[in-house]
């Protein structure tokens, strides 16, 4: 992702006078080229920071094995079998791509801090561009923490499968979008970073413990049940983890108890509308989003 | 509306532009054209509303009252003509500094859609422009307030625009940081066809611009060359020291008629061949006088006439009252 300049040395600008470029009036083109410019600057930043990608690294390993390992002990009679690690996978797989989605739409917050938001808005482009790109931006940085985690299945006794993984990339793509938008849409209203992570710790760990990721989301006490069916992250996380069970042998038992599936007033959601919840929802807060920006300043 | 008379259209024309923020009437109806290839100064204190006239012009700010175009768009209007038009460089830095000042020049380009085959020579030409190409490929984080500055004048540069907007170029910057940015600016001047509108509060720089229109409290109050400013005021500037001021400036009235005042902990008036005057101030005062110094009139004896304050007091004056509205708040607040 460098983006060195390529100049031959033999056409130095002092011979030719002065270059004059020009600005055309804005079009569809123009627009897609602002959208890829935002959307690489994103990942340009995310290549650049060392300490942001160890994170990514250790941050799910650090879920996945203390945690996994650990609540293992107590739990091995309500699993039926069923390795902790196995079924909390697709939980921790969603959470850590959240993180790594409100992390980059902080970055919002962090270019207004810092004056560089400013660059943006007087830009002759659209402020839908920058919103879109900034979307798509977080949105691929918190795959490569999909993948990432993707990679890491073996460990927890998730095989590779063609099938399975296509599956969960596509899932993990869609919730990344969705949680960049939701980021987007918090991170336009705020003006200092501190307050950012505040909202961040109040909106995220509920999110996350809420949805699913580590609990089987039936047979919880009535007001839970409506907690969870309204967290995004629950239509995200029940999909993945009936893309997971389909693929390993488990037992009936504790396929009933782990993968009871959402409900809605009994009905059972299928795992294609879970995903177009998802979709839904980032669709929707990325109109918010675009509203937002288009009103401020 | 705007003005097309005669053909040759001005670069910014500016009809009867107001803004207010609540109560707070920051431009008051201001009035003036630039022309094709002018270096037009705002000068004036801090608060006086330059920026926010400024941001007005760059269709950040949307005016309360009055109309303005540049490069003959109207900033309400035709806002996105007007941005294709304008380079800016504002007061607070605007730099990504985690990319590299080529980064930081590229997303500018794409976002100005500047045709792909010309980026890299054009971006080789501005870097050149502020000395900054050998420093491309290094992140901005580890660049000097002076670079950055340069880095920002060759961003608003990029995309040829035909008004470029400096608001306090050189704010923050140590004397000599400045001195260079001003002949990089005057250099720009002479290789490309460009109309520069900038703010400033420092009078030594104010005197590189064409015209200069003095702002205060909203509104302008002179707008001239500045040698013709200058000349209007006919005077040189005395400052006296003394032990008792307020004695001084009476001797003063008293005997030569003179209205002075106190201005930077001096007394100070203003008196045309003032090295002829001092011998006789000394002979027919009769007040002791300490130190003396005389100074010919500058853009400071030009606002200082037209304002009876100069920008130092002026600005003090402005944090003060700040820092009262500040206690009234707060004390308001407990009650």
């Amino acid at each position: 992702m460098s983006t060195t300049v390529r100049v031959p040395e033999a056409t130095t600008t002092e011979t030719q006078g002065v270059i004059q470029v020009h600005v055309p009036p804005h079009s569809i083109a123009s627009e897609l080229r602002a959208i890829r410019i935002v959307w690489r600057r994103d990942l340009i930043r995310f290549l650049n920071d060392r300490i942001r990608i160890a994170a990514s690294l250790v941050q799910p390993l650090l879920f996945l094995f203390v945690m996994g390992s650990g609540l293992q002990r107590l739990s091995s009679s309500g699993t039926h079998g069923v390795n902790l690690k196995t079924f909390i996978y697709p939980g921790i797989l969603c959470i850590s791509v959240m993180f790594t989605a409100m992390f980059s739409a902080a970055s919002i917050v962090w270019d207004r801090e810092f004056g560089f938001l400013r660059e943006m808005m007087v830009a002759p482009v659209r402020r839908s561009s920058i919103v879109i790109g900034k979307c798509l931006g977080g949105a691929t940085v918190a795959c490569t923490q999909g993948i990432i985690m993707i990679l890491l299945a073996p460990l927890v006794h998730v095989p590779y499968n063609f099938v399975l993984i296509i599956g969960i990339f596509g899932l993990q793509l869609l919730l990344a979008f969705t949680i960049t938008a939701f980021g987007v849409m918090i991170a336009v209203r705020i003006k200092q970073m501190q307050a950012f992570f505040g909202v961040m710790q109040m909106v995220v760990m509920p999110m996350f413990f809420i949805s699913g990721a580590l609990f089987p989301a039936s047979g919880l006490p009535g007001w839970l049940t409506v907690l969870n069916r309204i967290d995004p992250l629950t239509y995200a996380v029940d999909p993945m983890r009936r893309l997971v069970f389909n693929h390993i042998t488990i037992s009936p038992i504790a396929r009933r108890v782990l993968d009871p599936g959402v409900s809605w007033w009994g009905w059972h959601v299928p795992a294609l509308l879970e995903a177009g919840v998802v979709v839904a929802l980032g669709l929707l807060m990325l109109t918010i989003a675009i509203w937002e920006f288009s009103v401020s300043e | 509306m705007p003005p097309s008379s005669n053909g040759s259209q001005p670069a910014i024309a500016v009809h009867n532009l107001v803004k207010n923020f609540g109560d707070v009437h920051a431009v008051r109806g201001v009035e003036f054209n630039v022309a094709p290839g002018e270096v037009f100064g705002f000068l004036g204190p801090n608060g006086a509303g330059k920026t926010t006239t400024i941001n007005m012009l760059c269709t950040l700010v949307k005016p309360s009252a009055g109309w303005a175009t540049v490069a003959g768009h109207d900033v309400v209007k035709e806002r996105d003509d007007v941005r294709r038009n304008i380079g800016l460089v504002f007061q607070d830095p605007t730099l990504d500094t985690y990319m590299t000042g080529a980064q930081n020049l590229e997303l500018h380009a794409e976002l100005y859609g500047i045709k792909s085959n010309l980026v890299a020579p054009r971006m080789r030409q501005v870097l050149e422009m502020v000395g900054l190409w050998d420093r491309r490929n290094s992140p901005v984080g580890t660049y000097s307030g002076g670079m950055r500055r340069r880095l920002e004048i060759a961003r608003g540069m990029l995309h040829s625009p035909r008004v470029l907007f400096l608001d306090e170029p050189t704010i923050g910057l140590d004397p000599q940081t400045r001195r260079s940015i001003w002949s990089y600016i005057r250099e720009l001047k002479e290789r490309e066809e460009i109309t520069i509108f900038m703010t400033t509060h420092y009078m030594d720089e104010a005197e590189w611009c064409e015209r200069i229109a003095i702002m205060d409290q909203g509104e302008i109050v002179a707008l001239d060359a500045p040698d013709r400013l200058k000349a209007q005021i006919g005077k040189d500037r005395v400052m006296i020291h003394t032990d008792d001021d307020q004695a001084a400036i009476d001797a003063l009235k008293q005997r030569f008629d003179i209205d002075a005042r106190i201005a930077e902990g001096a007394v100070t008036f203003g008196v045309p061949g003032g090295e002829q005057f001092v011998p006789r101030l000394f002979a027919e005062l009769g007040v002791p006088i300490k130190g003396v110094s005389v100074s010919r009139p500058s853009l400071d004896d030009v606002f200082m006439s037209y304002t009876g304050t100069t920008i130092r007091d002026a600005e003090e004056d402005a944090a003060k009252n700040r820092n009262r509205m500040m206690m009234q708040m707060m004390h308001g607040g407990r009650r």
